[in-house]
């Protein structure tokens, strides 16, 4: 009886752990091309929550699939702030450039307090309490559906930079910035499209998120926190390591909501990001310095 | 000492100084209670101001989690009145103690691996958020549901346990900022001042002189964070409130960095002419919005992020050093 609530509860954090190595993912790349810390990231999710939540209330959209437009508005977004905003400071000291996305999150949600309040608002699926039973485990139907959406999009994402000429320019300019210029590839352009890919993560995340839990404009801070933690974890830049710290992340949190208390589930996963600062600040699946 | 501070500074920018404390002092004299009360609000943001410019300012490492040292050394101070009756001229020392040392905690988790930059500032956030959930779920002082210092009128007047009018809270507060202003001035221009410019500016080179890097960067971030504490139990005998929600609140960390990043970081007028901005800024943006039946607090914070992003792209030196070059003071920068 009790293993098989372990295993729920793990099964869980895995499937959630999925959608937040996606919107990790977004933050990971964008770090490890434009050298950018996105501070804005999980405003941009919490945003993408809400724009989901909308397209569901006004046109019954089910969020699961309105990741598909956020994720394109949100690219175009993504581009017009890199190519604007972010460029400018692209030559700036780093903490210049925290400081004008620390100004841009907290516009973000301001915003989104001052339009839709800071009560919480909820998502009423049809099928939000639906289930498989596996044997004695029970597996909530939205929640696999939001997991796959998450690694189809996490895959595509992968191909995009494996496969294609432009993923593999983005990836140049990643590892070698001079050299990619030298060799003549537009690197404004490359910075531009990376950041749109980027945000696509988060707004495919964060639509995908509606599905599973209620939105606030505070949950913002404590995404771009959930996000960063995810990426140290893994390995700032790595994008398997944003995946795997996602699923880590995801399960630890939910393993801490029974063990310990609901409400304390984030000082754990704090407790693992001082952790692995202390003992490997690479991250799990980044090379040491 | 005093005097050597004043060596190289113009006639005319300490007839200004002058000027600036002579009006300060005598400001409770004609002012009412309410704008007593916004010039509290500039002291003591000019004052933590201060204590985070000498991270970033002078050491070079961006802290967003400052609001950590506010709220130990409020909760601190505030348990040890409330539970045991301990003064707050006596609580301050372990509040300031426990903010040191969870700094150092800080401070050697970081420096080890030379954690810096975006690292360290997201450990700072880090530290900032577990201290939130933990006050959270402590009985002691209240958990969730805040904690309050009782306000009886047969205490009124009790200057040594801070229990007092705002004319006494307006004088304290200007001391703190006078004397942080006075201190970061001194600091400046020492040794210890020099060795953590030469951090900043390049931490290799420094190294290559013989400065001990992260002993530097160790004592900035100390003596930041104590003084942030200090702040910290003002705020808790001022206000008489304390919610984990608010005083270790990332927005809380970011309210303290407004001033000395709009008024121009690692300058010592920066953190002062910053909060002369913002604080009046705020008070005019909650009634204007509050009239015209806005979310005022989202209004306030939402033009202050704006205002940030404009600064930062804009005038990223802070407005400062172009009034300085505007005043034609000699301290262009300073």
């Amino acid at each position: 009886m009790t293993l098989s609530l372990y295993l729920e509860v793990l099964l869980q954090g895995i499937l959630t752990g999925l959608v937040y190595g996606l919107m990790a993912l977004g933050l990971s790349v964008i770090f490890g091309v434009v050298r950018v810390v996105n501070f804005a990231h999980g405003e941009f999710a919490v945003l993408a929550m809400y724009a989901a939540f909308v397209l569901f209330t006004a046109l019954h959209v089910d969020p699961i699939l309105a990741a598909i437009p956020v994720a394109a508005l949100f690219f175009v977004i993504g581009w017009l702030l890199q190519r604007f905003v972010v460029q400018p400071f692209i030559v700036r000291p780093q903490h210049d450039q925290f400081i004008l996305l620390v100004g841009l999150a907290i516009v973000l949600v301001n915003a989104l307090l001052m339009i839709f309040g800071p009560d919480s608002r909820h998502t009423n699926l049809s099928y939000s309490y639906d289930s498989w039973f596996i044997g004695p485990i029970i597996v909530d139907k939205v929640r696999a559906y939001a997991a796959a959406a998450a690694v189809v999009v996490s895959a595509a994402l992968f191909a995009f930079f494996r496969f294609t000429l432009l993923g593999t320019a983005i990836r140049a300019c990643a590892d070698n910035l001079t050299g990619a210029a030298v060799v003549g590839l537009d690197v404004k352009k490359l910075y531009a499209l990376t950041f749109g890919l980027g945000l696509a993560c988060a707004g495919a995340a964060g639509a995908i998120m509606v599905a599973l839990t209620d939105v606030t404009p505070m949950l913002a801070p404590s995404f771009t926190l959930l996000a960063f933690t995810i990426v140290i974890v893994g390995g700032l830049g790595s994008m398997a390591g944003a995946l795997l710290g996602g699923l880590l992340i995801g399960v630890v949190e939910a393993l801490a909501s029974i063990l310990v208390e609901p409400s304390m589930k984030s000082m754990v996963s704090f407790a693992l990001l001082v952790g692995v600062l202390a003992f490997r600040p690479q991250g799990l699946v980044g090379k040491p310095a | 000492m005093i005097a050597e501070l004043f060596a190289g500074v113009s006639t005319r920018a300490r007839v200004l100084l002058v000027l600036l404390a002579v009006v300060m002092l005598a400001a409770p004299l004609v002012l009412d209670r309410y704008l007593v009360s916004v010039l509290i609000l500039v002291c003591l943001a000019a004052y933590t101001g201060q204590a985070w410019n000498i991270l970033l300012g002078f050491a070079g490492l961006l802290s967003l989690g400052h609001a950590l040292y506010l709220g130990l050394a409020a909760y601190i101070s505030a348990g040890l009145y409330v539970h045991f009756g301990i003064g707050p001229w006596l609580g301050v020392f372990p509040a300031v103690a426990v903010c040191v040392a969870v700094a150092a905690l800080l401070g050697w988790l970081a420096f080890r691996f030379r954690i810096e930059g975006v690292y360290f500032a997201l450990l700072t956030i880090a530290f900032a958020e577990v201290a939130r959930i933990g006050f959270d779920h402590i009985g002691f002082t209240g958990g969730a549901g805040g904690f309050f210092l009782p306000v009886r009128s047969e205490d009124q007047g009790q200057w040594w346990n801070l229990r007092s009018g705002p004319t006494f809270f307006y004088y304290l507060a200007l001391l703190l900022a006078a004397g942080a202003f006075l201190l970061c001035a001194v600091l400046r221009r020492s040794r210890l001042g020099h060795r953590w410019l030469a951090v900043r500016e390049d931490p290799e080179a420094a190294q290559a002189l013989g400065i001990h890097i992260n002993r530097a960067r160790m004592s900035a971030l100390l003596l930041s964070a104590g003084m942030t504490g200090i702040a910290g139990v003002f705020q808790a005998f001022y206000a008489n409130n304390l919610f984990p929600s608010q005083i270790f609140d990332i927005s809380r960390s970011i309210d303290l960095i407004l001033a000395p990043i709009i008024g121009g970081v690692g300058t010592l007028f920066g953190p002062i002419l910053g909060a002369f901005v913002l604080a009046p800024l705020g008070e005019v943006l909650i009634s204007i919005t509050g009239a015209i039946g806005l979310n005022a607090p989202g209004t306030k914070a939402l033009v202050f992020g704006l205002f940030l992003m404009a600064i930062i792209a804009g005038v990223p030196t802070g407005l400062w050093p172009r009034l300085a070059s505007l005043l034609r003071l000699r301290s262009v920068g300073r």
